[in-house]
């Protein structure tokens, strides 16, 4: 088995009297896409909030290699090494597009905003973050546009730069709620050539309701329904699996 | 290098030959201009420092704050306290002491306020300053609502030589100048430092700046103290040049009229606070000068004037004065200076 990165330990997070995610627990590792899959309210996407320190979980434990992060705040989870990118695209409209990876390659700088000398040095010469956010500007393939308004490059574009941003802090585990979310063929097929491309030494989940792309790249799946987990395991298991044909997939991927 | 057009973060080149030139006629007007303008001129130069210190919060972190008197006062309150009844005390003891005063005191009441967003943040920063107010205004050993004296300008001496007399009107003058050139520069840097361009993103997505990874109420409670202080030192000159102090420098309408001139101006540079202090304050001074019409006292009622003027301002040039100068000319020659 190759390292693993995150696990989780029957998370759960209740809202009053529903549980949107009942007793989840799954583990990353690197060199695996972990695909987390459901109809609309299954809890996909509180999971993806709970990991990543947006909400914190009613019960439940979760690790980033040793280290035992259950509650902890989302800005520390980041610094723990979790990267995420959101289902709706959430950028710096006004910024560049080179700002807002550079901003992100910024945060694994020591940050230390009470510090003086932070306040007179400029953020824009700092080569270790410049370099971060070239490499990550590269490999999302947005090179070209690095000079355009977040707010003006297409909606493909910008769910590229989502990814960018998220590997300009350079981290361990990649969380990607719905990368293809409204994209064209081509502009997907990219995108899965760059996940194909990150799998080499990141784990990654991902949520995704394209179903031919996540047959394609994912290594495991995990089915939820009602905020639970009623299958995991590798794609021709879920196939072969009645109680997720019967509840999810339907006749079309039987 | 970011281009925050609504903002003119880059100043395009018009607006800094507009600067330059201010400059230049700040520099030449004691030489020129009769001693109630000259202390006119003084009384702009230190609400500027104001407006740009309030300017790091609303314009630069989008924190809108309607209680940033409350520091401006507490410094000048600082310096009532230091300055002994019979002798001056000194600029080196007084100013640091006064500026730390504001400073913590932002500290203090940042730590609860800054967790607060929009509007709940509008209202606590509103709130904490009016206790402050009224801790002033009720207790008599405070001064209560008369305030309290300063008597004495302080001495700026080292080993013994007086290097300034902020006593004489064009020194002190020049020492507000060199004061406001000061805190700008500081300013300017800060903006495209780590610490400011972080600032700008947790204006503008505060949520992606913590899925990031920063560590946003520390920046927000920095940015917030920080402001303060500059607050503080812009409170501190202007107890200096008065001689006086009152519970009035800390209330709501010294607050309101802080956030008027950084609109006015334009907001997120600090060059569009320093215009907007100078163009509110002038503004405000033909306004309470109008004549009286019959039996109607124009000036009297300068407020309404006030209102109209800002409402228009508003809505023709919603990034300020300062954007009406940039409109006219081209993006191309900004400089981060």
């Amino acid at each position: 088995m190759t390292d693993l990165l995150l696990s989780a330990e029957r998370l759960t997070k209740r809202f009053g009297g529903l549980a949107a995610v009942n007793e989840v627990s799954l583990e990353l590792r690197r060199d695996r896409i972990h695909a987390v899959i459901g109809p609309n309210g299954a809890g996909k996407s509180t999971l993806t909030n709970l990991l990543a320190g947006d909400l914190p979980p009613t019960s439940g434990r979760m690790r980033i290699g040793e280290v035992d992060v259950t509650g902890w705040r989302p800005e520390q989870i980041s610094r723990q090494g979790l990267g995420r990118s959101y289902q709706k695209t959430n950028i710096f409209l006004p910024f560049t597009v080179w700002e807002n990876v550079r901003l992100a390659a910024q945060s694994r700088e020591s940050q230390q905003p009470w510090n003086p000398l932070r306040w007179l040095q400029s953020a824009i010469k700092s080569k270790a973050s410049n370099d971060r956010a070239t490499r990550a500007i590269e490999l999302s393939g947005l090179k070209d546009r690095a000079k355009a308004e977040a707010g003006s490059i297409s909606h493909g574009e910008q769910r590229q730069l989502e990814i960018a941003m998220t590997l300009a802090t350079e981290p361990k585990v990649l969380l990607l709620d719905e990368p293809l979310a409204g994209m064209g063929v081509a502009e997907a097929q990219r995108m899965v050539e760059l996940l194909l491309k990150l799998k080499n030494d990141h784990a990654i989940l991902l949520v995704e309701h394209d179903m031919d792309a996540v047959f394609a790249l994912a290594d495991q799946l995990t089915v939820m329904v009602n905020g639970q987990v009623i299958a995991s395991g590798s794609p021709a298991d879920i196939r072969g699996n009645a109680a997720v044909q019967a509840a999810y997939l339907g006749e079309e991927h039987a | 290098m970011s281009l925050m057009k609504a903002n003119l973060e880059v100043l395009p080149g018009s607006a800094r030959a507009v600067l330059w030139l201010g400059l230049i006629a700040l520099v030449a007007f004691p030489f020129a201009g009769s001693d109630f303008y000259v202390q006119m001129v003084n009384r702009m130069m230190i609400l500027a420092i104001f407006a740009m210190s309030l300017d790091l919060l609303q314009g630069v972190s989008g924190l809108v704050s309607l209680g940033h008197a409350a520091y401006f006062g507490l410094a000048g309150y600082a310096l009532a306290f230091l300055m002994p009844q019979n002798e001056a005390a000194s600029l080196w003891l007084t100013l640091p002491l006064s500026v730390l005063a504001s400073g913590l005191a932002a500290l203090v009441i940042g730590f609860f306020v800054v967790r607060t967003q929009g509007i709940y943040f509008i209202m606590v920063t509103m709130a904490f300053a009016q206790m402050v107010f009224y801790l002033f205004f009720d207790n008599k050993a405070l001064g209560g609502s008369d305030g309290l004296y300063v008597n004495f300008k302080p001495s700026v001496e080292i080993a013994g030589l007086t290097l300034l007399d902020l006593d004489n009107k064009r020194t002190l003058y020049f020492f507000t100048l060199g004061s406001l050139l000061l805190v700008y520069v500081f300013l300017r840097r800060l903006l495209w430092s780590p610490f400011g361009r972080a600032l700008s993103g947790i204006r503008v997505n505060e949520h992606r700046m913590r899925a990031i990874g920063f560590n946003t109420f520390g920046y927000k409670l920095t940015a917030f103290s920080l402001a303060g202080a500059l607050a503080g030192m812009a409170g501190y000159l202007w107890g200096v040049q008065t001689g006086y102090i009152n519970p009035e420098l800390m209330g709501f309408h010294m607050s309101a009229h802080a956030i008027m001139m950084v609109i006015l101006g334009g907001m997120g540079n600090f060059a569009g606070a320093i215009v907007g202090a100078f163009g509110f304050e002038y503004v405000l001074h033909v306004f309470k000068d109008l004549p009286t019409v019959g039996t109607f006292n124009l000036g009297k009622h300068w407020q309404l004037w006030m209102g109209c003027f800002i409402v228009l301002v508003v809505i023709l040039a919603p990034r300020g004065l300062l954007g009406l100068i940039a409109r006219k000319s081209d993006q191309q020659g900004g400089s981060h200076d």
